[in-house]
């Protein structure tokens, strides 16, 4: 693993998560969580260092298509089928400060809504041309991109008629273990969003829209891709300036 | 009015869904020719110092069955209590691993397993020394945010009863809940999402 960047590594504890921002652990409307989510109080606890570091990738892990859907799966001269796009934005922190060096990871149906995987019923075609993988490392203003086309809606088994708005999964590695988080990201203008049992298990609707992401116009490219925007924000870091040191020393 | 703090709100988390594997673990799940090899496979080499030992475990949920679709990671102190980490000041871990491991439940008896070494003590915030231990984090279908939690070790009783973290479990006998048996080089860690077994879950 080498350096994620020229910054000097902080090392203070992070923000204390704000639980009611987030979903709760059980939310019945989304059925799966009835029998997964852990019914004690948690144990609360100020980050130790086993939770304020966190490993470093380095771009050496990259190959040139990773962050290119449409064509790391295709096979040669060929490419993936749909409405392409260029999604992009900022990883920061509560603090609004850039994070270098993250770590992304996302995956999505193709076009029509259908994921490859072996337990993936919906009967939707495969596009021999699209795998639905790809990742990415933050540069040194947290920013990333990556190209791909627009993921389908999909129905899934849950209430009898629930479907998936189109969305993109994201997992994201910050700079200390107790930042790592995986969400969504949905797009601007999909009627379909408000009505997805995994989207309202999140209880505020700004703390929703802050997973939607806008159609970015100017940076579509003529001629080629739509472009939307999205930003993501880990918790924040506390200065270590007047943590632990002994009064007096 | 007052200036404005001007922080952000952190992303809302979301389920990692049934199909977490496509992103994490592509080759896992049989969508190979992307990228080499999975991250988080291997966590040591044959030059990685301190003693090897296997930690195997599942998740269960509240009706008793092993999730067959989940991913688990861990992060844990080198064999002296150093994190390979730009933010471990303390001194430089060892080169050889990477402290970092990620790994699907199987799909047949939904069992994780990671190759490592024994973690050292590393300090609490207050100097005491934490008893060795490795952390946890769990995403799944059906689970709304990723799940924190540690595991010990079994072996080391007196480390353990002076660790700050076990000391702060009010119900005594969940304290069991995070101590992993060991048998051979292999640890065993169950974890219990529900119940009267139910892990303690930790909001770090
Ligand atoms: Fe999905």
């Amino acid at each position: 693993m080498s350096d994620r960047s020229n910054q000097k590594p902080e090392t203070g504890a992070f923000f204390q998560r704000d639980r009611a921002w987030h979903a709760p652990a059980l939310t019945p409307g989304y059925k799966t969580s009835v029998l997964r989510s852990p019914q004690k109080a948690l144990l609360s606890l100020d980050g130790t260092i086993s939770e304020i570091t966190g490993p470093v990738f380095g771009h050496s892990i990259l190959g040139d298509l990773d962050n290119d859907l449409i064509h790391n799966f295709a096979k040669n001269g060929e490419s993936a089928i749909g409405e392409r796009i260029i999604v992009h934005g900022r990883v920061l922190d509560e603090r609004g400060k850039p994070v270098p060096g993250a770590l992304l990871e996302f995956w999505q149906a193709n076009a029509g809504g259908r994921y490859r995987h072996k337990k993936e019923t919906y009967l939707a075609p495969l596009d021999p041309n699209f795998g639905g993988c790809g990742r990415t490392i933050t540069g040194e203003d947290g920013s990333y991109r990556f190209r791909t086309v627009k993921p389908g809606p999909y129905p899934w088994p849950n209430g009898v008629n629930d479907w998936r708005p189109a969305h993109i999964h994201f997992s994201v590695f910050g700079h200390g273990f107790a930042q790592r988080l995986i969400t969504q990201m949905y797009f601007e203008g999909d009627p379909m969003i408000w009505k997805c049992p995994i989207v309202t298990t999140i209880p505020d609707r700004s703390a929703i829209e802050q997973l939607i992401a806008p159609l970015d116009w100017a940076n579509t490219i003529p001629m080629d891709a739509r472009a939307y925007k999205f930003d993501i924000v880990l918790r924040g870091r506390r200065s270590t300036l007047f943590e632990n040191r002994m009064e007096g020393n | 009015m007052v200036q404005d703090l001007g922080y952000l709100k952190e992303s809302p988390s979301q389920t990692a869904g049934p199909y977490v594997h496509i992103g994490c673990t592509p080759n896992f799940a049989g969508i190979t020719g992307v990228y080499s090899e999975d991250l988080g496979t291997s966590m040591v080499n044959d030059k990685t110092l301190g003693e090897r030992i296997t930690v195997r475990g599942r998740v269960i949920d509240g009706a008793g069955a092993p999730l067959k679709d989940a991913l688990v990671e861990i992060w844990q102190a080198d064999a002296a209590g150093l994190y390979n980490s730009p933010s471990e000041l303390r001194g430089t871990a060892d080169p050889n691993f990477t402290g970092w491991g990620r790994c699907p439940t199987s799909a047949d008896e939904g069992i994780f397993t990671f190759e490592t070494v024994k973690p050292g003590r590393a300090p609490y915030k207050d100097g005491r020394k934490m008893a060795p231990h490795i952390t946890f984090w769990i995403v799944a279908r059906g689970i709304n945010i990723g799940l924190h939690t540690r595991m010990y070790f079994a072996d080391e009783p007196e480390a353990n009863a002076e660790d700050p973290l076990l000391a702060r479990i009010e119900h005594r006998h969940r304290v069991a809940t995070l101590v992993a048996p060991r048998k051979g080089s292999i640890y065993t860690f169950d974890i219990y999402l529900q119940g009267e077994k139910e892990t303690v879950f930790l909001d770090i």
